[in-house]
């Protein structure tokens, strides 16, 4: 990608740790409200970031997410150090969850998470290695305001 | 419908935002799920909900709802209620069940946020 990004940022999100999950996904909204960015295009990269940032404390040791943002484009990518994903088609899937209790307690794992990602974003690629992690790249055209 | 009718239908407590009970309120949703919340809440929804922990707080911000409902007589901790308070958030507790809070609140007019016609 050889467009000029006008902000990039990253954070640092943590595999386990449940009582602050979520807290990058608020910052983050913040920083999109804070540069104005359209609530429509706001709402749902807020909703699909919070979903992965969700998947990284349950599954992952840890996440990297780096928000880098263009003229035309807010790019996310969250590379995680984790477990990885053995059929991302499976994942993918409406309902399909590895969940445990602990993270139904929480009030997620319904299998819900990458499915409303891809619904989410203007564009969605995810990779995986098994035993090495997973990357997400989600993507949201700045010039395409209103829902999707 | 005004929060403080939704208050006084469902003899609700409220936790923090005294000062919003004069919004309208014009659909609900309830769910303990919160991946259920993200995949089908609206902006601007009222969120009735029995999770209690801060994650319930983080999810209506990030789909920018109304206000939260607590029912089975739920509170949240205190990280849940200094987010809703920074974030404008009105949060009420009520002691009825869910099912019970629903049927109270959409007899007297108040629609879901989805229906079968869509």
């Amino acid at each position: 990608m050889s467009e000029e990004y006008v902000l990039s940022q990253d954070f640092e999100i943590i595999g386990g740790d449940f009582s602050n999950a979520g807290k990058t996904s608020t910052t983050i909204k913040e920083i999109l409200q804070e540069i104005g960015i359209d609530p429509s295009i706001i709402i749902r990269a807020s909703i699909a970031i919070y979903e992965a940032e969700m998947n990284v404390v349950m599954y992952a040791h840890s996440g990297t997410l780096t928000l880098s943002i263009s003229p035309k484009k807010l790019h996310f990518r969250l590379l995680d150090k984790g477990p990885g994903i053995k059929n991302i088609d499976l994942a993918m899937k409406e309902g399909f969850s590895t969940a445990t209790d602990e993270m139904r307690e929480m009030g997620f794992g319904a299998g819900m998470g990458l499915p409303n990602i891809k619904k989410n974003a203007d564009r969605f690629e995810i990779t995986s290695t098994l035993g090495k992690g997973t990357a997400l790249d989600i993507l949201f055209c700045l010039n395409k305001a209103g829902k999707k | 419908m005004k929060l403080i009718k939704i208050k006084e239908l469902l003899q609700a407590e409220v936790i923090t935002g005294e000062e919003s009970l004069d919004e309208e309120i014009t659909f609900a949703g309830g769910s303990d799920l919160m991946s259920d919340v993200l995949a089908f809440g609206k902006p601007g929804i009222l969120l009735l909900t029995g999770l209690s922990n801060a994650q319930s707080v983080r999810t209506a911000n990030i789909i920018d709802a109304k206000a939260i409902v607590y029912v089975r007589g739920k509170k949240p901790d205190s990280e849940g209620i200094q987010l809703a308070k920074e974030k404008g958030i009105p949060l009420l507790s009520t002691k009825l069940m869910m099912y019970a809070t629903c049927g109270l609140l959409f007899s007297h007019g108040l629609p879901g946020v989805s229906s079968l016609a869509e």
